[in-house]
Formats: C-alpha cells, structure tokens, sequence
C-alpha cells in the first residue's frame, strides 16, 4: 500500500532544494523572455533567474491573452458561446467543441446520434494529427530543426482542406453544434479522409526519419524537462506529458465519452518522462489516432445527425463537469444552469493552462536552452492558457 | 445505441496499483464505466431502465475502492435518476459518503446529479475533507478548482473542488459555501497544482485562500479592480484607471 | 618630363604582369590594390550569391519554393534586401555605449574580410603571400570574436549578452581543436624536398609535389583531420548546428539583436565572409587549393585543355538552365518581364562562358575556378547543415569541443609526427595493408 502522503507536493520541494544547493552563489541574472519571444509560442512571459545559463528558478506571467471567455459565456446563449470555444486552443478548436457541445448535451440529458458521433470522432481525432503536426513543427524549431516546421505544415493542410471542405472554415471550425451536428458530411468526405490516412502514414515515418535517431535530437531531448508521473498527478499535469511519465491514463479510455468506446487504439506511454518520450508518445498518438480515424470512417452508420434539441437550448437547474481528452490533456467544462437561455456559469479546465505550472519544476537546474525545448514540449496554447 | 450496450465489467483488474511506484495505472484502462460518468442521461433515446447502467457503474468503483476501511458491499441502491425533464438532485450513498457523514454529521451533504456526485461540504471543514480525500479516498489528482457567484445568497460563493481518483477511476466535486469576504484555506499542500488553479479563482471572484504560498493575480495584471467574474462586474466593465495610467489611452474600448 | 612620368607609371604597372609572383611578393602597389578590390568585390558578389543560394536550396529542402517574386525565381532578392536594409532606419539604443555599439561591426567586418588577403586562388593569384600564412589567417579570423562581443556588451542588454559569452566561449574552444588540425596538415608540408612552409600558397605547391591532396595523405590521418577542422570551422563561424550565439529560439538573435539596417547587414556580411574565408583555409590545406581533380592521374595536356575547359562549359550549363527555366516561365503577359530578364541572365551567363573558353583567359581563370568550385562544395554543405540538424546545447556544444575534438587532434597529431618521422614504416606496413583491404573488399564485391 502506498504512502498517498508521498504523491505530492513534498516531492516537488525536496526536488526543489536539492537543486538550488548545488549552485555557487555568483550573481543571479534575471531575464524576461517573452511576451514577445520567437519560442515563447506566443505572449506567454517567462522571468528567468539565471547563474549564466543555468536556471535558478523561473516564474510565468500569464493573461496577456485573456479575453474573459467565462465572462462571455455568462452573457450568451448555449448556441450563441459555441464559436467562442473554438477560440481558446485553436490549434485544436474541434476538441473544444466536442467538450463543450458534448457537456451541454449531457445538462440537456440528450446525446448525439450515432452517425453524428462517428463524424464528431473523425473529425477530432483529425484535428489531433493537426495539434501533434504543429507542435512537432514548432517544437523542433524551438531546438533549431527548421526543416520539419515545412514538412508538418504540408501536411497538416491536408487536414485543414477536409475542414474547410465540411463546415467552411480551416482554423476556428465551429463544426459541432449542440445535439449533435449541423451538416451532413459532404460527397465524398470518407474517401477524402481515406486518402488523407493513406497520404499523412508514410509521412510520419518522414518526420520520424528527421528526428527519433537524430544524434543531436537525441542529445537535446533526452533527460531534458524531467518529470515523473508522481509529480504530474500532483501537478495536475494530463494528456501526452502524463503518459511520458509512465502513467497509463487517456480519459477515451478511463471515461469514455462520444463513442470511443467502439473503437480499438492504444494508449502510449513513456518510461522517463523527458521530453524525449513526450515527443515518442505524441509521434505514436498520430498513429493511433489514424487508427481510429480509419476505423471510424469504415463503420459510420446512416442516421440522422441532430438529436431533438429545442432551438432555445434551456437546460434545467443543475450543474455538470464533463471533460475530453484535448491533444494537450484534459479539457474540461463545468457548465452550472440556472434554467434560463444562458449559461449561468462557464468554467474551462485548460489543459494548458495547467500543464504550464509544471514548467518551474521541469526546468530548474537545467540550462535556458533547455527552457525553450520544455516550452515547446509542454505544447501550450497562450489562447487556452489565457482564456 | 451503442451506449447502452456497457456491461458492468469486472472492476480494474485486481487492486489498483501502488500509487507511489506507478502512480496511477487505474488498472484496466480498459473502458470501465465509472459511478460518475455512466450517464443516465444517455437512457434518453431509447429506455431501458435507468437503474442499470448508473447502477452497475456505481457498483464497480466502490468495489474497486481498495483500502476503505468499512468496504461495505457495494452501494446497489444507487436511486435512479429521475426522468430527463427536470432531474433533480438526489442523495448519493456510497461507503465514502457514509464514512465521512459517520465522522462529521450534518457537516457533508452528499448529493448526485445526472450520474455526476458530489459533496457538499462546510467552510469549517473543508481542509480536513479535502485532504483526508486524497489520503484515505485516494482522490490524488485535483482536476480543477473554481467558484461561482449567487448575489442574492447570503453566502455569496460556491467553491467548487473538482477531484478526480486515478486508482478508483471516479471523479467526484466537493462544493463549500462561503460568504464574501470569507477566505478559505489553501489546498497547495493537498495537491500542489491548486497553486495556479486557487490564483485564478482569486483573480477572478476575490476569494483569498489562506497560507497559499504566493496569492496574487495571474491572468488580469497586478493593481486591477474588481474581480471580473463576480456577477455585479458587467461584461463591457474595465478598470479605466488601470488602463489609463498603465496603457496610456483613454479606453480599451 | 610628363610623358616619362606616364610612361614610368605604365611600366611600372605592365612590370608585374610578365612576373609569376603574387602582387604583394612583386611588390607592386598598384595591382595589390587592385586585387584587393577585385577579392573585395568577389567576396560581395560571393555573399550576394550565397544569399539568395541559402534561401533557393533551403526553401527547396523544405518543399517550398522561396524567395519568387522580386525578379525571375527571387533573383533579384538579395539586392532587394541590400537596399532595404540600407534605407532601414538606424537604431542605437538609448542605453547602449553608442561608440562601441557603432564600431562592434567594422570589426567584425574587417577581421572577416583582411583574411582574404593571403587566400591563394591561384599560383599567382592572391593579394599576397606571407610567409605565416596560415597564422595570419587563423589569427586574423579569430579577431572577430572581439567584435561579438563588443557587439554584445554594448547593447546593453541580456540577449545579446549571452550571446557574446557564448560566442567567445565557443570560438575560444574550438580554435584550440582546430590548430591541432592546422598543425598536423602543416606537418604534412615538411615532408617535401623544399621543407615545411606556413605559406598559404606553399601549403599547396607542397601538395603537387607530393602529388596527393592532404585529406588523402596518409589516410586515414588527412581526413580525421580534415574532419575535425571541418567540425571546428562551423563552430567558429555560428553556423548551424553550432549557432548558439545567434540561436533565434533562445536569445532571439544572440549578439546583434540589437541591431537593424545598415549594422545589422555588416554583421550578415562578415559572417558569410568568414564562412568563405574558413572555407577557404579548408581547401588550402586539404582539398589541394587550386588544383584540378586528378592532376597525376589524367595528367597530359589532352586532359589538361579538356579540365580547361570546365569554366566555361559551367557558366554555359546555368546560362542554360536559365533558358530552360525562362521557357518554363507561365505564359501570362504578367511574367512577361520576368521571362525576358531571366533570358538576359541566361544570356550573360553564357557569354561569360564563351569568354571563359577564349585561350588566355581560359589558361588564367581555371585555378580561380577550382578554387572557387571547392569552397562552393563547402558553403553548400553550410546550408545542408542548416537544413538537417537541429541546435547543440551550450553544454554539449562544449564537450563535442573539449572532450571529443581536442583528444582527437591531439592523438591524430602526436600519430601524424610518428609516421611523418618514419616514412617508410608507412610506406612498408599501412599503406599494403590498405591496399589489401581494398583488395579485399574487391573479391567480395
């Protein structure tokens, strides 16, 4: 039986500790990376304590971005905040909305039908490839491989032109509604998505040929950013850097939710939590994700795709917390109703937002180049880290 | 609906896994519907009786819960869930619930809505709770921690703890009412990611925890008024001063 | 009185051309000048290429097409640039050392383009040829450190300061590896009749008269230390994967983020001036200088006019390949002009080449090909780099150099003074064994 008393913070300040008393007590530099940064991936500031290159300590300041998504919320309708989602990680804006339509539909006590969900799926797990495509692209920029940047964002186009081709829209999709969707798949959507499956395989074995035995790559990744699965349950830390450290938890199969229950993919997981293992993990992602996508796409049933919501959306008195798993980790919504058109309450659970506290701890005691491959790692979005 | 095909599988397989090696493999990954997230909201379409499904999912969590002292058998009479025109919230009894009520009497209220439980907990006894959930309930990830604001109560707040246990598979909230004004004590020892998460409420609602490590504003900038999402803040208000002395314009508007 | 000035002066400047020596060995002042323009102008015009190369192969790398729009296939880019970055508006932060600040990159500059004095392209062709060479070189471009970090303490500011005391740091530990590497190449030279020289231009008469290039001498030994100055050479110029100084995702541009315009494209100059230049020192030593390909073994003066031949058929070839391209051009009237200019430059290429076959100048102009083709191989390898590898970690920068390469250079010289001292041993022993691994390796394929 274990200890619960050991899970948490009095690892992280032990870890603390035993770092800084390796330090000679030279003068400290302090330094501001951010907002405006090339690898800050965005207006996320980071204070720096530096003893030359090494950190001291480090210190986020956050919210440049923020825009009072739950304040917002507080003064639309349900339908009316659904675009809205789309713009906190919009680099996986589909994820968003599922987790949003689906916790409403679950206020609502309603669930999409079948063939909306294949679809929901699809187009998720599509927009996972994305979101890994561009952290791939962004995080081996950040350790100065500029040439995969080029080739993820080949292909990740391939995505955006199904997006674009279903609801007209690349980025911000908006592509659910609530109870299930508003357009049927267009002609021909599944062969699209098959030849994207066909196309987007060998590709992945090319950005692996760039970097998994890269001899730099290696050098730069491995034992960088570590952190153990210990420290990110206590952390609140989810999604891939979760898994890098060895814990086997992916809510698609802890706590299924749309039908991912139907489908057979695995989870991967990592031994030593460094940022190595995040990026195999995230690499192995895409290749499970193509799976379900393909199994999805064989299987999608005929039926309709709007459950029957009432146009004005008037869940009862109550409150629910419904949560996904976004590509970044859990992406959760804790919607309270107060009977009426609008939400009486809106809250995120950012996946960024969270796993970004972990940054100190992963980055004490290592150097500032470190600092950046940790960053990208992490694989934050200032627009759902500031809401 | 495929859905409603979910069988009480057998719980995690054997005990959870020590949390302190491994922390939190919850056993079998391998789809195990959970008390709180067997919906019976998906009984809406078609309608087999609600009992089962919320039933069978209570049931294998509650058997799973390793080391809870009085391992009652499973709580079968899990209430079913009213029907989807306006459920309501109904009691929720499982060997957790009636531990802690043994021990603090009226103080918890435990409750279920829609497949989803939680506790309503007193001011007086929040820390207590909170940590002997993650101690002896193994409720070791805090999900989220967040607030909202009723005027026209007399306690104004509602603080909402969103827990989740990796070993049992379960989440569950902890709810507290606090008055404005009232500060709560700070859960950074339970769970050190309350850090940020505690920041945010206070950035947003005003609501100062006590002995947390560095309470100050995080997503608005240091010297902002007023706390945005309380209700009384309209949504087109800013802090104009703040705007002007620190931006140097008339209004962000 | 006037016309025996006039006519002194002009003998005075026809004295040199019937001379074999190097204008600084003659003594001639004027055409000492005069080539230190020409090598000057070479080097910008070698930049101004480089330029738009490094963007064409890179975007090609990267499956995108590159710079397209200012003049046929971005030709016309880098002049573009050049124009920009002069009329750009000059800054000098308000908490910076204005005089320091203002000088950081004439320095720079001027460490980057002084080496290419001794820069043998020819028998004949260099400005000069000192008897230290090779010294003058090495020491010269290390002077450029001083520059970064002048530049980077002046700024005043911490990005630009990391970024000098990296570049000091790593320039300081690479040179170390990087003179072992000189070292043992110029042990290389005391084995000729005439002895050991640090002449640039000696260097490589000492390779034809040994008649092997110095990566094959001794071999492997050459080429380890062809190797590991070719490793060193990439960390003194920051260049990728070695560009901690300047790492765009860490110190947003290192040690010139503070600078714009004018400044900013000094410091853009001397670095691809200095990778030249090391370059340069790299086919000096190695890869036998101005010598053709195979001179012992297609020797004869058939092949001799036919490698002749080889600049001019060059500039045919890409005279050519514009022509091509231009007749890929899309037909709209809106490429009209596009189409014709690139047809131009297809046109001077070729007559460059057809001027390049003229006898005299065919005879001239070949070492300065070959020279230039060589240091052509290396700067493309400079963009290759870029395009593959990610960026070192300063640490790990620092082991490659003091762990790695400095062990290596040390051995590889001690081996190289052992078998330089005994010949024969080499001669009796490696060199038969060699050749019945090669033999070997025959029967099996």
């Amino acid at each position: 039986m274990t200890d619960p008393k050991t899970l948490s913070p009095p690892s992280l300040e032990t870890h603390v500790a035993a770092r800084d008393e390796t330090f000679l007590d030279t003068n400290e530099l302090v330094i501001n990376m951010g907002p405006q940064h090339p690898a800050t991936h965005g207006v996320l500031r980071v204070i720096l304590r530096l003893d030359g290159e090494k950190v001291l300590g480090l210190e986020c300041v956050i919210g440049y971005l923020h825009r009072g998504v739950e304040k917002i919320a507080e003064n639309r309708t349900y339908a009316m905040f659904n675009p809205y989602v789309d713009r906190m990680d919009y680099v996986a804006a589909v994820s968003n909305g599922l987790g949003y339509c689906e916790a409403v539909e679950k206020l609502l006590n309603v669930e999409a039908p079948p063939r909306a969900q294949y679809i929901r799926v699809i187009l998720t797990e599509l927009n996972r490839i994305a979101s890994h495509q561009l952290w791939l692209g962004t995080h081996a920029l950040d350790i100065g491989a500029i040439t995969p940047l080029f080739y993820t964002f080949r292909d990740r186009e391939e995505i955006l032109k199904i997006f674009e081709k279903y609801c007209g829209a690349r980025l911000t999709t908006h592509a659910f509604r609530i109870g299930g969707l508003q357009y049927e798949a267009y002609d021909g959507f599944e062969q699209d998505v098959k030849n994207f499956v066909k196309f987007v395989k060998p590709k992945i074995d090319e950005y692996e040929e760039l970097l998994t035995t890269n001899r730099i790559w290696l050098e730069r990744t491995k034992g960088v950013g570590v952190i153990s699965g210990r420290d990110c349950i206590a952390l609140g830390v989810t999604g891939p850097v979760l898994r890098a450290s060895g814990v086997k938890w992916d809510i698609r199969k802890a706590q299924p939710y749309a039908n991912y229950k139907n489908f057979d993919f695995e989870i991967p997981t990592g031994l030593n939590g460094d940022t190595y293992d995040r990026y195999l993990v995230r690499m192995v992602e895409m290749r499970q994700a193509l799976r379900i996508i393909e199994q999805a796409v064989e299987g999608i049933p005929e039926g309709p795709i709007m459950a029957k919501v009432p146009k004005v959306i008037k869940p009862p008195v109550g409150e629910i917390y419904h949560s996904i798993e976004a590509p970044k980790g859990e992406l959760g919504y804790f919607i309270v109703s107060d009977g009426s058109t609008q939400p009486y309450r809106v809250r995120v659970r950012p996946p960024s937002f969270v796993n970004l506290q972990a940054l100190d701890l992963m980055c004490r005691g290592q150097l500032v180049a470190d600092v950046i491959a940790v960053i990208g790692t992490l694989d934050i979005v200032l627009g759902e880290v500031d809401r | 609906m495929p859905d409603e095909t979910k069988s009480p599988s057998s719980p995690p397989e054997g005990e959870p896994k020590p949390a302190a090696d491994k922390p939190a493999s919850p056993g079998g990954v391998k789809a195990t519907p959970s008390g709180s997230d067997a919906s019976p909201a998906q009984s809406a379409e078609t309608k087999p009786t609600p009992e089962k499904p919320a039933a069978a999912g209570q049931k294998p969590a509650a058997e799973a819960k390793p080391a809870a002292p009085p391992a009652k058998p499973a709580a079968a009479g899990h209430p079913a869930p009213p029907k989807p025109a306006g459920p309501t919230p109904t009691p929720w009894d499982a060997p957790l619930v009636a531990k802690f009520k043994r021990e603090y009497g009226s103080g918890i209220n435990a409750l279920t809505y829609l497949g989803q439980n939680y506790l309503e907990v007193d001011r007086s006894l929040i820390s207590e709770v909170l940590e002997r959930l993650r101690d002896e309930e193994q409720f070791d990830y805090c999900v989220d921690i967040t607030a909202v604001h009723n005027p026209k109560r007399e306690k104004q707040f509602d603080v909402v703890w969103i827990l989740y246990s990796f070993p049992r598979n379960q989440r569950m909230r902890v709810k507290t009412q606090i008055a404005d004004g009232e500060s709560l004590p700070s859960s950074v020892s339970v769970w050190a990611t309350a850090n940020w998460l505690e920041r945010e409420v206070f950035d947003m609602f005003g609501i100062k925890f006590d002995g947390h490590p560095d309470l100050k504003r995080i997503l608005l900038p240091d010297g902002w008024k007023g706390f945005p999402l309380r209700k009384d803040y309209g949504i087109l208000q800013q802090d104009n001063e703040w705007v002007q002395i620190n931006l140097g314009i008339e209004s962000g508007q | 009185m006037n016309s025996s000035l006039l006519q002194s002066i002009v003998d005075y400047v026809q004295s040199y051309l019937s001379s074999n020596q190097t204008p600084g060995v003659a003594g001639n002042w004027f055409w000492a000048t005069v080539y230190v323009l020409l090598v000057f102008a070479g080097v910008s015009v070698g930049v101004i290429c480089m330029n738009w190369l490094e963007r064409k192969i890179l975007a090609h790398m990267q499956v995108r097409l590159g710079p397209m729009r200012v003049g046929p296939h971005g030709l016309l880019q880098p002049i573009a640039d050049a124009l920009k970055l002069l009329l750009k508006e000059d800054i000098i932060p308000a908490e910076a050392d204005a005089l320091v600040f203002w000088i950081a990159p004439f320095i720079v500059d001027l460490a980057a383009f002084t080496v290419f004095i001794v820069v043998p392209f020819g028998p004949a062709h260099a400005v000069t040829d000192m008897n230290i060479g090779i010294l003058f070189m090495l020491g010269v471009s290390s002077l450029s450190v001083l520059g970064i970090v002048t530049a980077g303490w002046a700024s005043n500011s911490h990005y630009p300061l990391i970024g000098a005391l990296r570049s000091s740091a790593q320039m300081v530990s690479y040179e170390v590896a990087m003179g072992l590497a000189v070292v043992s190449a110029i042990m290389m030279t005391s084995l000729s009749a005439e002895g050991g020289t640090l002449s640039m231009i000696g260097i490589v008469q000492r390779q034809q008269e040994q008649q092997v290039w110095f990566v094959f001498k001794f071999f492997p030994l050459g080429l380890v230390a062809f190797a590991i100055f070719a490793i060193a050479m990439i960390a003194e110029t920051n260049r990728a994967p070695f560009d901690l100084p300047e790492a765009e995702s860490e110190l947003t541009a290192g040690f010139h983020t503070e600078y714009s315009g004018f400044r900013w494209s000094l410091f853009f100059l001397a670095e691809y001036a200095a990778m030249m230049a090391v370059s340069s020192i790299a086919v000096t030593l190695w890869l036998g200088g101005w010598l053709r390909p195979f001179p012992n073994a297609l020797h004869g003066a058939t092949w001799d006019l036919i490698f002749s031949f080889f600049p001019g058929l060059t500039f045919l070839f890409l005279g050519g390949l514009c022509f091509f391209n231009a007749s890929r051009m899309p037909k709209h009237p809106f490429f009209k002009i596009q189409t014709m200019g690139l047809a131009a430059f297809g046109a001077v290429l070729g007559l460059i080449g057809l001027v390049l076959f003229v006898p005299g100048i065919r005879e001239r102009v070949q070492d300065i090909f070959w020279f230039t083709a060589k240091v052509a191989a290396f700067m493309y390898l400079y963009i290759w780099y870029r395009g593959t590898f990610p960026r070192y970690r300063f640490d790990q920068l620092m082991k490659v150099g003091w762990k790695v390469l400095l062990p290596t250079g040390l051995a590889l010289l001690i081996l190289t003074a052992v078998v330089a001292m005994r010949t024969e041993v080499w001669a009796e022993v490696v060199v038969p064994m060699w050749l019945g691994f090669a033999d070997l390796l025959r029967r099996i394929f």
